[in-house]
């Protein structure tokens, strides 16, 4: 590990925007921005993702989580209910017998609702591609918006599916999905 | 310890008069062997015996040959605490004859049968719940029999039409291949595998 060096923020530049939308809240007493904008940065900014472990790269995800990679500083929680859940990760081997199980929970999920498939299990049956009890993928039960590669990938990889997603959602910037 | 081991088999097989049909020593474990009608009076007797006191059955599996005529083995493995000792027990049956079940003796028995029976289609008579255990519901076939295909018959996707998640046919966008035909993993490999021929050779 490398020590890090912070980048500094570009002060002045900090201070004349910090300038001007005070001066428009004294002036005006609102700041304008665009709508879609606003939903995509609340959107992205609070992500939680229902865990949905099934084998090994389950416990990858949970480092995700933990202190060294902590998934909450971009806001993406741990949420166990599909009810409150905006992003399901798809973490493990999808077996047949548990697929009509994924199914129900992803459709208990409201919408807008994304995927993250996670490993090589989910993405396409990786090892168990030819087995007679395993789904060749998790996109065959549920859409999928990120793929994350790996056996199991790292708790890093998945961080960086979480950001990809995050840049997917901000740049689609729809608001109804 | 195989001179233990060989004492209590010999032990075991004059007990229980008959019921062992082969007994033998390898590796320092004990192996019996019995009929499906005799297995029941042996499993009781290991357990209750002073001697053996086999009170824990670890695991019961099955080993398909299919050469055989009878072509499962039905394997007991028995743990005694007390005796520090642990034994195998083998019944070799066929697709029809049921094996007695060993839930009557050791309570754990039921599901180990039930996975038995899930995996290899051997019936178990008088079993208390003998249904499926690990396979998809509505599964067809007993996926570690030798002749069960590698990658069964069906597979299901999402159906967004009917709403529901549908089985269908396999089909396979490229067929298994194994690429490791120099594997030293896999016995009995007369040619030499690459760099082999750096080695001395044993004379």
């Amino acid at each position: 590990m490398g020590v890090i060096v912070p980048t500094k923020p570009n002060s002045a530049a900090e201070a004349a925007l910090s300038r001007a939308l005070n001066d428009e809240l004294a002036d005006k007493g609102f700041v304008v921005a665009q709508l879609d904008k606003l939903i995509t940065w609340a959107r992205t900014g609070s992500m939680w993702g229902l865990t949905f472990g099934l084998a090994c790269c389950g416990v990858e995800m949970i480092h995700c989580w933990m202190s060294r990679y902590d998934l909450d500083r971009f806001g993406f929680a741990p949420m166990p209910s599909p009810r409150a859940a905006d992003v399901m990760i798809v973490a493990g081997t999808l077996t047949n017998k548990m697929a009509p199980a994924l199914r129900k929970v992803y459709d208990q999920m409201a919408e807008p609702r994304y995927v993250i498939s996670m490993g090589s299990c989910a993405n396409g049956g990786g090892y168990y591609h030819y087995s007679y009890s395993v789904v060749r993928g998790c996109d065959r039960i549920i859409p999928v918006d990120v793929y994350v590669p790996g056996c199991p990938p790292t708790a890093e990889a998945l961080l960086y599916g979480v950001l990809q997603l995050q840049k997917k959602v901000r740049r689609t910037g729809t608001l109804v999905r | 310890m195989a001179d233990t081991l060989t004492e209590l088999g010999e032990h075991i097989a004059q007990a229980t008069a008959g019921a062992v049909t082969a007994h033998q020593v390898r590796l320092e474990e004990l192996m019996l062997e019995t009929t499906p009608d005799k297995v029941i009076a042996l499993l009781t007797f290991l357990r209750d015996d002073p001697k053996c006191l086999f009170k824990q059955l670890i695991d019961i599996c099955g080993v398909d040959w299919p050469e055989r005529e009878k072509r499962f083995d039905v394997v007991y493995n028995l743990l005694s605490l007390k005796n520090n000792l642990r034994v195998r027990v083998k019944v070799a049956t066929d697709e029809t004859t049921p094996v007695p079940s060993a839930a009557p003796v050791y309570s754990s028995a039921g599901w180990f049968e039930r996975e038995t029976y899930d995996l290899y289609g051997v019936w178990f008579s008088d079993h208390p719940d003998l249904r499926r255990i690990l396979t998809d519901y509505g599964f067809e076939g007993h996926p570690l029999r030798k002749d069960f295909p590698l990658t069964g018959f069906v597979e299901l996707r999402w159906d967004d039409v009917q709403k529901r998640v549908i089985y269908e046919p396999v089909k396979l966008t490229q067929e298994f291949r194994r690429f490791d035909f120099l594997s030293p993993w896999e016995g009995g490999i007369e040619r030499e595998l690459p760099g082999d021929e750096k080695a001395t050779k044993a004379s």
